[in-house]
């Protein structure tokens, strides 16, 4: 026992004794949370629309200022000849044009029908499609507006409750999903590639001769990075609660040990990637190239997975994180307890038990 | 042997802040011999090498190797002198003869030269079978002799050897040693620092630093006169006895 | 020129001989490009929806086949307890929930007033607003049906109607791969300069290969191009291959814009991104810390970029970041030129902050290279 202490201690100080590299271990999920919680946002706002008012009548004006007042969009200028659209498209900061035709109140007035043309640069078409949306909304408000007061019989309303979290905080997504895709990719990133190090470095050999079996040496190298990785997680769910404002409905400990199981899978998993590398080039760009973009699509907070394509769904079943931000969002969010989420934590379980079994049998062979 | 000099140093010196790695040391190396830098780790050999290589700025005094000044005309020093380190010298993921091939074009040798003395270096090497093979693969003896021959291959006017026989047996040792010999032969001077004081009866003279001074600088005859010692290895601990830096 | 000759030799020979690292190299891109742009998408739909009925009339069924129909939900269970469907909710078996009163038909003739109950999960908020807003227009239409249905002159009190018809220029299908492709394309190249060219200078700084590179005549300059030259051509072999075979073939996506263009823009950019790379070297001793350094980076460079969320939503000071990244001005003109045909008037001002970029990080690089290798 008391040998195995020595190498974790050693292990240690391999990590403290490396600022550069803890500047990812601990800045990572900082940098992380902080771009989440004050930077990014799915929302569409501000963007750059053009105005076409082609009619210039009180109807066409109250739908300008209408757009103007709403905080989604900026009218940058008011083109009058349309073969300037495209160029203004082209240039690239125009997102959407509205197109607003001759005689637009007369027709209103008389015809009772009238025309407003949007056209969408739909190259993005997720802003294209919101934008669009948004005008369409502003247009029926002033359809509303117009329309005389009749005394509409048959009146359904509608009770909207937002559950989970009525202020519809972007934070509820995905500061689970940053839980989940830092531990998981740190872990796997710093945990082979330190393995391999003593690989390349030959001293593997020196620990190998040690009268420790080989196996502790390996979790050793471990220990650190399950220790590192729940501080990090703690500073994570501290700057949510206190920094982003998020609550914690169910409760922290049943959190941490799911933290605890996630990091041991992604141990594991580190574990076997450092079996396979040759050199920590190796390991390195496998951990990095092959599971950021991965990682970060099938856990399942920047895309909703049930968009997703059949078969790409059957893929994010294997990534762990994805049912850790299930486990994480139940605990979290909706405060349910383990009952809830007994399947999620069984397949983690099981995970974990697979890779490990793989990777020890991998190693034994490759000693004996 | 000539009595050209090719290495002349006067009161070179090298500082560290306040620490002084090599004090003013001053010594001549003829063209053609074999001359031993000697002396315990964290002496101050390493450092002086370095700044006769061209690799580091010394902090005041006169250098000349190969006849260019070691502030002003490191390139040149660069073009003419090889070296061997320990740590490393070779690449592993090259064959023997693309290592060969790289350093003889770094060196400015034309693709017709590089060709023929490579035959000429492997046949005499005995590598025949293995001029494709990864160097990586080779056993240490082999490549720290096939290392000695890349560093010498463009003909240098002095090659520097960095503790080049570490971790190798006794006989393959004897075996790089003739291949210096023979270098040496040939008008290459070599300027080794070695650990081992057996090998410092190889060379034709010997310097011993010690604390960043150097102590002794003869003949290892003349030196174990002085000293009344039967083996370089007593002349060594007579001079390094007294040390007060231990470690590079 | 000779010297460079040789080090591109023994370069190239050193990254294809790494039998292990090819793949990660070359085809590990290709699949991710060929595979996350169909993740990647926003779009809403196949919304879970639960219906509680209690009412169990024509009025409600004929609410609920509505619903159905309209291509945006589908219905997850249909029953009378409310607690069930919570129950379902709860298990993210559903996204919404639709109650439907006793008496719903009959109080809606009799008292011209009804209401229903919407529980909405709001933990992804953008899905919880669109799926809402799509259950509240369609019960606005069947609204103004029953209503058409039960008025006894539709014609008295016309209502006045603006339509607003949309064209999707460029994108006519509002297909989601065509914008991310170009972008994940750009984000994989990024990467795969980024740190391959950090880790393999740092590589011979661990293994001590350099020191043999610094006694003999090799410039440091040559050493450096030796350096980059190899990671600018891998760079353009992928994008090309992006852009042509995973692009191209799968994804139908044909660059509208000049091809040359294109082009001379990646040559910058790589010139810049591969700057970086040199950068991150000249501070790390090991191959772990420039890992470390570059992943940390590499992260903000992919989220601050545009490529998932839109720049414009960002923040003041949040945009002066996504400005400064030089990852964020490749997407915009790859999207630009090839989705939309821009020309060189169009992404003039990104080719100089690209040049500025290029410069600023090659001659910080080089000068620390200078006073630290």
């Amino acid at each position: 026992m008391r040998q195995f202490f020595a190498f974790v201690i050693k292990e240690f100080y391999h990590v403290f004794r490396d600022p550069k590299s803890m500047l990812m271990l601990f800045g990572m999920p900082i940098m992380l949370i902080l771009l989440f919680g004050f930077a990014l946002s799915n929302e569409i706002k501000n963007s750059k629309i053009v105005i076409c008012d082609f009619a210039q009548d009180p109807a066409s004006q109250r739908i300008i200022d209408k757009i103007e007042a709403s905080k989604n969009f900026e009218i940058k200028k008011f083109l009058y000849d349309p073969r300037q659209i495209e160029q203004a498209f082209k240039e690239g900061n125009v997102k959407l044009v509205v197109v607003i035709p001759n005689h637009f109140n007369d027709d209103l007035l008389h015809l009772h029908k009238a025309q407003i043309q949007v056209i969408a640069d739909a190259s993005d078409p997720n802003t294209a499609n919101t934008l669009t949306n948004y005008i369409t909304n502003i247009v029926m408000d002033y359809q509303k507006e117009i329309t005389p007061f009749n005394d509409l019989p048959q009146q359904i309303n509608t009770e909207i409750r937002m559950i989970y979290n009525p202020e519809l905080k972007g934070t509820t997504n995905f500061v689970p999903g940053v839980m989940a895709l830092v531990l998981l990719l740190v872990c796997v990133l710093m945990t082979s590639v330190s393995i391999v190090k003593e690989k390349e470095k030959g001293t593997m050999e020196v620990l190998l001769v040690s009268p420790m079996h080989p196996l502790m040496v390996v979790i050793s190298k471990a220990v650190p990075y399950l220790f590192l990785s729940i501080v990090n997680l703690s500073v994570i769910l501290l700057l949510s609660v206190f920094l982003l404002k998020m609550p914690i409905n169910g409760s922290i400990g049943l959190l941490f040990f799911e933290s605890s199981l996630l990091i041991l899978t992604a141990l594991s998993l580190g574990l076997l990637i450092s079996n396979s590398a040759q050199s920590q080039q190796q390991a390195m760009l496998i951990s990095l190239m092959g599971m950021l973009i991965p990682v970060l699509l099938f856990t399942g907070f920047m895309f909703p997975l049930e968009n997703m394509p059949l078969p790409l769904q059957i893929i994010a079943n294997v990534v762990p994180s994805k049912w850790y931000y299930i486990i994480v969002k139940s605990i979290m969010i909706k405060g349910l307890g383990l009952s809830a989420i007994w399947k999620e934590t069984l397949i983690l379980l099981g995970m974990t038990v697979f890779l490990l079994t793989v990777s020890i049998n991998k190693f034994k062979i490759r000693l004996g | 042997m000539n009595r050209n000099i090719v290495i002349s140093t006067d009161k070179l010196t090298k500082r560290f802040g306040d620490f002084v790695a090599t004090n003013e040391i001053t010594f001549d190396v003829y063209e053609g011999e074999i001359f031993g830098f000697l002396g315990a780790n964290g002496a101050g050999k390493t450092t002086a090498m370095r700044m006769l290589c061209g690799l580091s700025t010394p902090s005041s005094g006169k250098a000349t190797i190969a006849g260019f000044d070691v502030y002003k005309e490191t390139e040149k020093i660069k073009a003419n002198i090889g070296y061997m380190s320990q740590k490393f010298s070779l690449y592993e993921d090259l064959t023997v003869q693309e290592n060969i091939r790289f350093f003889g074009g770094i060196y400015g040798l034309s693709d017709q030269k590089i060709k023929s003395k490579s035959n000429e270096l492997i046949q005499q090497l005995g590598m025949e079978k293995e001029r494709g093979k990864l160097v990586g693969s080779l056993p240490l003896g082999w490549k720290q002799k096939l290392a000695f021959s890349v560093a010498i291959f463009h003909e240098p006017k002095i090659v520097f050897l960095d503790e080049p026989t570490g971790g190798v047996d006794p006989v393959t040792r004897r075996q790089f040693w003739d291949l210096i010999y023979d270098a040496s032969d040939r008008g290459i001077t070599i300027f080794v620092t070695t650990h081992y004081m057996d090998e410092a009866e190889y060379c034709n003279r010997v310097s011993m630093m010690v604390d960043g001074y150097i102590k002794a600088l003869d003949t290892p005859t003349k030196l174990k006169q002085q000293f009344s010692a039967e083996t370089m290895d007593e002349v060594f601990f007579e001079l390094a006895r007294g040390a007060k830096r231990k470690a590079d | 020129m000779r010297t460079l000759r040789f080090l591109l030799q023994k370069e190239f020979r050193q990254i294809f001989r790494n039998r292990a690292l090819l793949p990660v190299i070359f085809i590990a891109p290709m699949i991710q490009l060929l595979i996350m742009p169909l993740a990647a998408d926003y779009e809403i739909k196949n919304i879970n929806i639960s219906i509680v009925d209690h009412d169990h009339s024509a009025y409600s069924r004929q609410l609920v086949s509505k619903i159905s129909s309209s291509g945006y939900f589908v219905i997850s269970d249909y029953g009378t307890s409310f607690n069930a469907a919570f129950q379902q909710f709860e298990k993210d078996k559903s996204d919404l929930i639709l109650e439907i009163p006793l008496g719903f038909e009959r109080n809606l003739v009799k008292e011209n007033e009804q209401k229903l109950f919407i529980a909405v999960n709001a933990i992804n908020g953008t899905k919880a607003m669109v799926g809402s807003s799509y259950l509240s227009r369609i019960i606005a239409s069947y609204n103004a049906d029953i209503r058409l249905e039960m008025t006894a002159n539709p014609r008295m009190n016309p209502v006045p109607n603006i339509e607003v018809p949309s064209i999707n220029r460029f994108n006519p299908y509002l297909n989601y791969p065509f914008f991310m492709v170009p972008g994940i394309l750009c984000t994989l190249v990024t990467m795969i300069g980024v740190y391959m060219c950090a880790l393999n200078i740092v590589k011979e700084k661990e293994v001590g290969t350099i020191e043999q590179i610094n006694v003999t005549p090799i410039k440091k300059i040559h050493f450096i191009l030796g350096k980059l030259i190899p990671f600018w051509v891998i760079g353009v072999f992928l994008f090309s291959v992006g852009l042509f075979i995973i692009a191209g073939l799968v994804y139908d996506i044909h660059p509208l814009g000049s091809i040359p263009l294109l082009y001379s823009f990646l040559f910058l950019f790589l010139t810049a991104v591969l700057g970086i790379g040199l950068l991150i070297s000249t501070y790390s001793e090991t191959q772990q810390q420039a890992m470390s350094i570059a992943f940390f980076f590499m992260m903000i460079f992919m989220l601050m970029s545009g490529l998932f969320t839109p720049v414009d939503s960002m923040p003041n000071w949040a945009i002066v970041i996504a400005r400064l990244n030089p990852v964020t001005h490749f997407i915009e003109v790859v999207r630009m030129v090839v989705l939309k045909g821009s020309g060189f008037n169009d992404i003039k001002y990104h080719f100089l902050v690209m040049t500025g970029f290029a410069l600023f990080f090659n001659s910080w690089a080089i000068w620390n290279y200078r006073k630290t290798v």
